[in-house]
């Protein structure tokens, strides 16, 4: 034996494994309908909330979430925030605002890109539409919609954000 | 020790690719069929839930959080989750029930193993130093280990077929299976062999779903008023994962957790085994010293569907099922994981007197 060995502080044993994945029947259906340019959300038949993007279950009842709605994609901010710094992998340069978004019609938040607007002035409550990317690069995903802007419409107030009068029609 | 009661039980059709559905989807109507056999509204109705599932075999990173999108927890609820077979759910359930802190539990195991390749996938389970770099999987280690038995003469090629053409033909009973049928031993002896000396139906099929199960205290059970069987008893017992060190020909962990269990305290009408190779099965079944008394794979086994990290906590409650129609009054549920029968569950399961 030698004296000393040397300390093995790693070994290279790469993971590589194939999966063909599916992102389940609820997220199937969104996922093609906003192929098509349309937002859509799902509504749970016990507490009649609306998910957008829904994913199978109502995470609160415990139930699928079978009725399809449409929805305008107008949205409210709920939260956002500025980030100052580069994420790495991310191409958006920064500074950028990502903001926690409900869209009319639906209950429950998702996470967009806002863009278009004063970083400074971005504000919970305030009223956003989407900007959708040209139609030929549409494809089964969420960044069809590039980003969300400001739009010219009053506030809403914070305790009435998510609770929004659906007129959306069954599809 | 406090018996604890299985008072609901439902498990998915096995098969082999369960489409565009997620984890969420495949959960969802299992939870609402034992729901309704316990009588209960939803997971609010339990003071505990658990669920078993592994990650690498759908290849989504959290797909177990995603499953607990199934549960409605809001208000939030008790609940957690083992990366094992929700057999293992079913013990942590058991052992938050006899530590007084639930009188009823939800459980629940999923696996959607067709998106990956299976036996690749479960070679990195394996010590990440000397053989998951190897990529060994799963049915050559089963195959090495059936070798070490034939060339030992423990067993023959003719009992490996026998345990299929049981499996298969038992399955013809049992709606949820994937594979049955009416075949002889000389039929299967002279299919081709597959990963020698196994032939292809001397392992179990890949198969995607999912099982529930609802257990409480025997009082609850009396109070919610529905058919119910006890589990007298519950051990598991693992082996070193150096596969060197083990004698693969012999279970000593299955018949150290059926001691532990109580297994010997009584006739055993019935036994579900979870052999995911058949000459596993007569590894099994010596090691706990089975005799022609007892039913083996009533329900076919993993032979016939296997519902990676369900299929254990399905052999109990096969047994469950077997119980509570009457077919026996006191039987035995294997759950194993791991390469060759590294780690093994026995529960002991009895009518309600």
């Amino acid at each position: 034996m030698s004296e000393q060995q040397d300390m093995i502080t790693d070994i290279k044993t790469p993971v590589y494994l194939q999966y063909n994945f599916t992102a389940g029947k609820s997220p199937a259906r969104f996922l093609s309908q906003i192929k098509q340019g349309i937002l859509t959300g799902q509504r749970c038949p016990s507490c009649q909330n609306v998910y957008c993007p829904p994913r199978g279950s109502c995470a609160a009842c415990g139930v699928a979430t079978e009725e399809e709605v449409v929805l305008s994609g107008k949205a409210t901010v709920q939260s956002f925030t500025i980030v100052a710094i580069p994420i790495p992998g991310n191409p958006i340069k920064p500074p950028f605002v990502i903001a926690n978004l409900v869209a009319d019609g639906a209950n429950i938040s998702f996470i967009h890109l806002m863009s278009d607007c004063v970083n400074e002035e971005v504000h919970m409550g305030q009223r956003v539409e989407p900007v959708w990317k040209p139609q030929e690069e549409w494809g089964y995903a969420m960044d069809n919609i590039k980003y969300f802007k400001p739009l010219d419409e009053p506030d809403m107030t914070i305790e009435d954000i998510g609770k929004l009068a659906l007129n959306a029609e069954k599809v | 020790m406090q018996k604890i009661a299985i008072v609901a039980y439902s498990q998915s059709q096995c098969v082999p690719q369960a489409g565009a559905s997620n984890e969420v989807e495949l959960i969802m109507p299992r939870l609402q069929e034992v729901y309704e056999q316990a009588g209960i509204r939803n997971a609010q109705d339990v003071d505990f839930v658990c669920s078993g599932s592994c990650d690498y075999l759908q290849g989504a990173a959290f797909a177990f959080v995603s499953g607990v999108d199934a549960l409605g927890a809001v208000p939030p609820i008790k609940e957690s989750h083992v990366e094992m077979d929700a057999a293992w759910a079913l013990y942590e359930s058991i052992l938050k029930i006899r530590m007084g802190q639930a009188e009823s539990a939800l459980i629940y195991g999923f696996g959607k193993s067709s998106p990956g390749e299976l036996p690749i996938v479960l070679s990195q389970q394996l010590d990440p130093y000397y053989l998951a770099p190897l990529w060994v999987d799963t049915v050559s280690l089963a195959a090495m280990q059936a070798r070490l038995m034939l060339e030992s003469g423990v067993i023959s090629e003719s009992d490996m077929a026998a345990v299929v053409a049981r499996s298969r033909s038992n399955a013809l009973n049992n709606p949820k299976a994937q594979l049955a049928a009416q075949v002889s031993v000389e039929e299967l002896l002279r299919e081709e062999e597959f990963v020698a000396p196994l032939r292809k139906h001397d392992c179990c099929p890949v198969s995607d779903g999912a099982s529930a199960m609802i257990i409480c205290t025997a009082e609850k059970a009396m109070e919610w008023g529905k058919p119910y069987a006890l589990i007298s008893g519950i051990d598991h017992r693992i082996e070193t994962h150096n596969l060197g060190m083990r004698d693969l020909t012999d279970s000593p962990s299955t018949r150290t957790a059926a001691l532990g269990a109580g297994a010997d305290s009584g006739p055993i009408d019935v036994a579900e085994l979870y052999a995911p190779f058949s000459h596993q099965e007569i590894i099994l079944s010596r090691a706990l010293g089975l005799g022609d008394e007892t039913q083996i794979n009533p329900s076919g086994g993993v032979l016939a569907g296997n519902l990676m990290m369900a299929s254990g906590l399905s052999r109990i409650g096969e047994v469950f099922n077997r119980i509570i129609s009457g077919d026996a009054t006191r039987g035995i549920a294997h759950a194993t994981s791991g390469p060759c029968l590294q780690h093994n569950l026995v529960a002991v399961i009895e009518g309600a007197a």
